[in-house]
């Protein structure tokens, strides 16, 4: 086992970040014009860290599968941003959002990284701001804040329910300034395949040109991945129907580790399925239990309109069961008390696999206009999904996949474990531990983007001042481009009888039937070779029509999907090998007598980072063992 | 329900393009319009065919990725709503339903239902952003900011770029495109500093990329998915002119 150095700097923990910045190493602006840097993805973070790099002066390249990086998935994102500004007078400071980011992950997050990303919050409003993100105001002209789930404070800050959509143009348009002006350059409709290493070292990409098809290589000094999360694993999920473990993947295969694979957050409140046909779930904001209640039926197999269902006969069951936080529970806790409800026959809806979330006493108290103002546009898009006005009646909800805790592992410098790659925002793991609190993946994207990646990228380029321009001849490149190709190739050629989105939704329901919400060693097992069968099945019998050196969206299909089978047995082997429950992490084996998850911080208070070892042979553990010094652990507690 | 769909297809930009029909039987209304679509690749895929070419990500409104033609009209006849937003049930069964991509100099095509929108983000380096680099900001509530005209700015800032505005003009401009970019910043104390010199880089792009003039149809403001009220035009004018005259 490697011993894996997350390089946090020395000191108490609020002085971790200065002493850092303070002692890293610089590159003079004469030479941050001689390096070159990759970008994959820009999203929330990586538009923001290409934008900021290329004000730096580092010549950066970025990479997108969207026609443009307006469109990537940060753009959905809806309810807000955290910082600790305290503008609300509240008691909040940056002690406290790390203190509620490390119980909400139940104790599985790095102290340093969280409390670092306290400390950038609130530049990181500022910049947006700045930048023209036109956030909520109260009458006064100043911010308005709002409370999420799993805090007693309000320090969200948010666009209606557009908040990522605000945010994620903000930096799009710093990094479109940043193309005009000459200093990054654009390289959109291109999807990667592999990551070149060269002498232990990122120094490249390969990818695909989807509209001709062709193969290219780019080279670099050092390589940051930005590529979001990996939710789609479980086909439905409020992902864009695109987003993929791709990226991920081929650095794994190259040497980076995969840490906590199976954290990933099933988020509670989304429209539930309606139909066979659906290709993707919408989720409503979080911020709506801010006034929103959730209830079932106090009776099993309720038919009447959950209008005319008196408040007596109405189980609040939040409110019930955690009287402290109610509906403000956090995500992994809301969801698994929903699942719960529906599986013992309280659920509703033809489906019986739903609950309601009701603003009639929201509306009543507040008013109509001001239930309007906070939530209309989430409002609008239910009622465009659904038919159903929420004004009038309940919404109903159900858990989906959301969004992986789980990613590339980063030492305190957002570094992978290979030299020279990076991952920032949702494709790294740090610091989201077991479960995400809401609003805190925008200030996690932005903060690596806007203000921790260019500090630490500088410090590792130091060295490579001297290092001209690196040769896309080296033999590296033109081996992974062959591989890529025959990669390509193998997928057009085996014309089987299948259909690629086919195998995408067998391999989803697998995942969500053994690997979602609530899991056992049984189910895990039964799971893990079911995904291998099914792996098998697919690279004998897809059918990918079409040809290379065209735009094949079948093929780019294929290529995702072909990643998510290895991504899916990652995911499983890392839910089995850990025999506890953890925030996201629910282990039926593992709880208490009133159903709560148990933790044993004995065995696994670790990140479990994998490491590659071949095609078919087993990913080896390695363990980053966590201590916290800075906060009590205790039991995660929201009665 | 079962129906008669008329797909553009076209193999390449250079290609000329024609119309392909396609029969699809027990569609049902609850399936979206892409979701249809899904449905009828996925016959084309087994039956050994060619499967059609369109663009969508986030399947919720918001990417701005997947507009088409539908029927005459952009994003289909449903109000207020993206081609991935738009629901089966407001067509018949035995319909007929005619599919092209957008049209228009400016977005040319590169297959099938798939046009090259990249004319909008070049719109955007030409002055669609506020300067400041990263770590210049001052504190967040040092500038407080009217609640009506933080909404308003945000009224013109959901924009999404999915040039539907482009399409359904007779005149291919893009003028509510750039008008709502121009207003959110010229609305904002943090944008006014600026708000000369980007109407008129912005306006001078809009014509170098072959966007046309407008002319005040208001087919735009009527067929915008999140229905970007013209009165960001009529602002954009203001602004320009104040740019000229000073
Ligand atoms: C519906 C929804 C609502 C949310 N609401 C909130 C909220 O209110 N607050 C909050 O804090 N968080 C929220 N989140 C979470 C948050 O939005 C995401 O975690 C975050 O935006 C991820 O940003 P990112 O920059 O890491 O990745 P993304 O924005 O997903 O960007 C990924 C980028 O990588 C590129 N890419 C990916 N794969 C490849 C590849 N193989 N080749 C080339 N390019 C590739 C894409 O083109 C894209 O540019 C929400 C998420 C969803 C889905
Ligand atoms: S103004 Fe409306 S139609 Fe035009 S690009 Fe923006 S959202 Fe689309
Ligand atoms: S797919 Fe994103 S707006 Fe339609």
């Amino acid at each position: 086992m490697v011993t894996l150095n997350s390089k946090i700097p020395e000191g108490p923990l609020a002085d971790k970040w200065n002493n850092h910045k303070a002692s890293v190493r610089l590159v003079s602006p004469a030479n941050k014009k001689k390096l070159d840097i990759i970008v994959v993805g820009a999203g929330a973070a990586g538009a923001s860290a290409a934008a900021s790099l290329a004000e730096l002066g580092y010549n950066v390249k970025v990479f997108v599968y969207q026609d443009s990086s307006r469109r990537a998935h940060s753009i959905a994102s809806q309810g807000g941003i955290n910082a600790t500004k305290n503008y609300k007078n509240d008691a909040d400071s940056d002690y406290r959002l790390f203190y509620d980011m490390i119980k909400g992950g139940d104790f599985r997050a790095r102290e340093a990284n969280v409390y670092r990303l306290a400390e950038v919050s609130n530049n990181t409003i500022d910049q947006f701001v700045a930048q023209g993100v036109p956030f909520a105001r109260e009458y006064s002209g100043y911010l308005a804040n709002r409370s999420f789930g799993g805090v007693q404070v309000s320090r969200t800050f948010y666009a209606q329910g557009q908040t990522g959509q605000q945010c994620t143009l903000a930096a799009y348009q710093a990094l479109m300034r940043q193309i005009k002006a000459g200093k990054a350059q654009m390289f959109s409709r291109r999807f990667l395949l592999d990551l070149i290493v060269i002498n232990g070292k990122a120094r490249g990409i390969i990818v695909r040109n989807l509209v001709s098809g062709e193969i290219e290589r780019h080279s670099a000094h050092a390589v940051v991945f930005a590529t979001g999360g990996f939710g789609t694993v479980y086909y439905l999920s409020t992902l864009a129907i695109n987003s993929n473990g791709s990226a991920s993947m081929a650095a794994y295969r190259k040497g980076a580790f995969m840490a906590n694979p199976s954290m990933a957050q099933i988020h509670p409140t989304c429209i539930p399925v309606l139909n066979d046909y659906q290709s993707k779930l919408t989720l409503m904001s979080e911020s709506l239990r801010n006034d929103g209640r959730v209830w079932v039926p106090k009776e099993k197999n309720e038919k009447r309109h959950p209008n005319d269902i008196p408040e007596e006969e109405r189980d609040y069951y939040l409110e019930r069961r955690y009287p402290a936080f109610g509906n403000l529970v956090p995500r992994d806790v809301a969801s698994r008390a929903a699942k719960e409800r529906c599986d013992a026959g309280y659920g509703v809806g033809d489906t019986g696999l739903s609950v309601y979330l009701d603003f009639r006493d929201a509306i009543r108290n507040q008013g109509k206009d001001v239930i309007a103002d906070k939530y209309g546009n989430l409002f609008d898009l239910y009622t465009k999904v659904t038919g159903i006005n929420p004004y009038i009646e309940p919404m109903r909800i159900y858990p989906a996949s959301h969004y992986t805790m789980g990613g590339l592992w980063v030492d305190y410098n957002l570094m992978t474990s290979i030299p020279g790659l990076y991952a920032i925002g949702e494709a790294n793991f740090s610091d989201h531990g077991a479960n995400r609190l809401g609003a805190s993946s925008l200030l996690q994207c932005a903060g690596d983007g806007y203000f921790i990646l260019p500090v630490t990228i500088g410090n590792y380029l130091a060295d490579d001042i001297r290092t001209p321009r690196i040769s896309t001849d080296e033999p590296e490149f033109e081996k992974a481009e062959k591989e890529a190709k025959e990669k390509l190739n193998r997928l057009l050629s085996i014309n089987g009888h299948q259909t690629v989105t086919s195998f995408h939704k067998r391999l989803g329901h697998i995942m969500w039937q053994y690997s979602g919400m609530r899991r056992n060693e049984k189910g895990l097992q039964k799971a893990l070779q079911l995904v291998d069968e099914l792996k098998e099945e697919f690279w004998k019998d897809v059918k990918v029509p079409g040809e290379m050196n065209e735009l094949n969206q079948e093929l780019e299909k294929a290529f995702r999907v072909a990643d998510f089978f290895d991504l899916a047995h990652l995911i499983i082997t890392d839910a089995l090998h850990r025999k506890e429950s953890c925030g996201a992490h629910f282990r039926e084996e593992y709880q208490t007598e009133d159903g709560e998850p148990l933790r044993n911080d004995k065995d696994f208070m670790y990140v479990a980072a994998w490491e590659y070892t071949g095609e078919n042979s087993p990913p080896k553990l390695n363990k980053e063992e966590l201590s916290f010094k800075y906060v009590k652990v205790t039991k995660r507690s929201y009665k | 329900m079962n129906i008669t769909l008329n797909i553009w297809r076209q193999i390449d930009s250079q290609d000329k393009g024609k119309f392909v029909e396609y029969k699809l039987d027990n569609v049902s209304s609850e399936m979206t319009f892409l979701e249809m679509l899904d449905s009828l690749n996925d016959k084309l895929i087994r039956e050994g065919k060619d499967p059609i070419a369109y663009d969508s990500d986030c399947r919720e409104g918001i990417c701005g990725m997947c507009g088409l033609y539908i029927n005459g009209r952009p994003n289909g006849p449903q109000k207020g709503v993206t081609t991935c937003q738009l629901s089966m049930s407001v067509f018949k069964d035995g319909e007929k339903i005619i599919v092209e991509p957008w049209r228009s100099k400016a977005f040319p095509v590169i297959k099938d239902l798939i046009v090259d929108r990249t004319a909008f983000d070049k719109l955007i380096q030409a002055g669609g952003f506020i300067s400041v680099n990263t770590g210049a900001a001052p504190e967040a509530n040092a500038i407080p900011i009217k609640k009506e005209k933080a909404e308003r700015a945000f009224d013109a800032g959901i924009c999404i770029g999915c040039g539907t505005c482009v399409a359904t003009c007779k005149n291919a401009s893009a003028m509510l495109f750039v008008s709502a970019k121009v207003s959110q910043f010229a609305l904002l104390p943090q944008g006014q500093v600026e708000a000369k010199e980007r109407v008129q880089k912005m306006i001078k792009a809009m014509d170098e990329l072959g966007f046309g003039n407008c002319t005040n149809t208001g087919a735009c403001e009527a067929e915008c998915p999140k229905e970007i009220s013209l009165s960001n035009i009529a602002h954009l004018n203001r602004e320009f002119y104040k740019a000229k005259v000073k």
